[in-house]
């Protein structure tokens, strides 16, 4: 049980900490990344919460397709955020 | 100051939705002396919705993942809707991105381990998105799940490949089959069974392969469809002009 909780507590700040950043980074590039990271680490999460459906689905389309999807577009726009 | 503004707003909110998360963490009181009632049609029962699935699910089913039996099997009417979003969605993207094949921007070669690494991972992403929505009734995972695993290895063929898109023809097609497929098999259980979507197939051995009817032929075409469609996806935000 206590080891759980420390877990959790670590993958809480794992996704908490990257959303953050994304949210506040003028870099956009580096934001993605860091939503990646943040979709990685809920995947994570999920499969110690025992859902391991969703983990899946959270690894393939959080943490692959979505980061591919931004940097597309990314190199459509601009790098930076004015 | 905004942000000091955006902070306290968000903090309030944070506030109540835990306060209110607390409070009423006791589940809402449907029952009365042992017994559960719809509130829809006040039938009585003495169980819960969960309850009912997990008891009743190898019966009904025969798909060992419950996850799954619930999803294609008692809310299969919503897969349908779901996948028809999906498809939406691709199909808008295809529409607005049109213009962007014209206008092609340069792309850098990539590496030479990322060449050779792509033919080594490959068949295995492959391999694994398939047996993910093949084995959809015996283990984790089903159609959504194994299209996206295949879909992130076209991804990493469009990564390799600069200069090249996906089939897209071909995608479109193996999509329309996909779909028409799953509406099929629902509109014969409209034959055979009297409802839309119903099983009409043998149930088989619990937890083997053939097993639980029509769930893995659903999860199937759901895999094709999901895959060539976010594949799909991805070309055409990659925006490649192939003739």
């Amino acid at each position: 049980m206590m080891i759980f909780t420390v877990i959790s507590w670590i993958l809480a700040v794992l996704v908490i900490a990257p959303a953050i950043y994304a949210v506040e980074s003028k870099d956009l590039l580096s934001a993605a990344i860091a939503a990646g990271f943040a979709d990685l680490a809920a995947a994570i999460l999920f499969l110690v919460l025992q859902a391991p459906d969703v983990a899946i689905t959270q690894a393939a389309i959080g943490a692959g397709i979505t980061l591919a999807v931004f940097v597309y577009a990314i190199r459509r726009t601009e790098r930076w955020e004015k | 100051m905004r942000k000091i503004v955006a902070a306290i707003i968000s903090i309030t909110v944070f506030v109540i939705l835990t306060y209110f998360f607390i409070t009423s963490s006791a589940p809402i009181n449907y029952t009365t002396g042992g017994q559960y009632i719809n509130p829809i049609t006040h039938e009585h029962s003495n169980q819960s919705v969960p309850q009912q699935y997990l008891k009743d699910s190898k019966k009904d089913t025969g798909a060992s993942n419950v996850v799954t039996a619930i999803v294609v099997e008692y809310r299969g009417f919503d897969t349908l809707g779901e996948v028809t979003v999906l498809f939406t969605a691709a199909t808008g993207i295809a529409l607005l991105l049109d213009e962007l094949k014209r206008r092609n921007v340069p792309h850098d070669e990539p590496n030479f381990i990322v060449k050779v690494g792509s033919i080594v991972v490959l068949p295995f992403i492959v391999v694994v998105g398939t047996y993910i929505f093949i084995h959809g009734h015996l283990t984790p995972g089903g159609g959504f799940p194994g299209g996206a695993v295949i879909a992130s290895g076209f991804l990493l063929l469009l990564l390799v490949h600069t200069n090249r898109g996906l089939p897209e023809r071909k995608l479109s097609v193996t999509e329309s089959i996909a779909g028409m497929t799953y509406a099929l098999i629902g509109l014969l259980g409209l034959v055979f069974a009297h409802e839309f979507l119903e099983n009409y197939l043998p149930l088989g051995t619990f937890t083997y392969l053939f097993s639980a009817g029509i769930i893995p032929l659903i999860y199937i075409a759901i895999g094709f469809k999901v895959g060539s469609e976010l594949g799909g996806i991805l070309h055409n935000l990659k925006g490649v002009h192939e003739e």
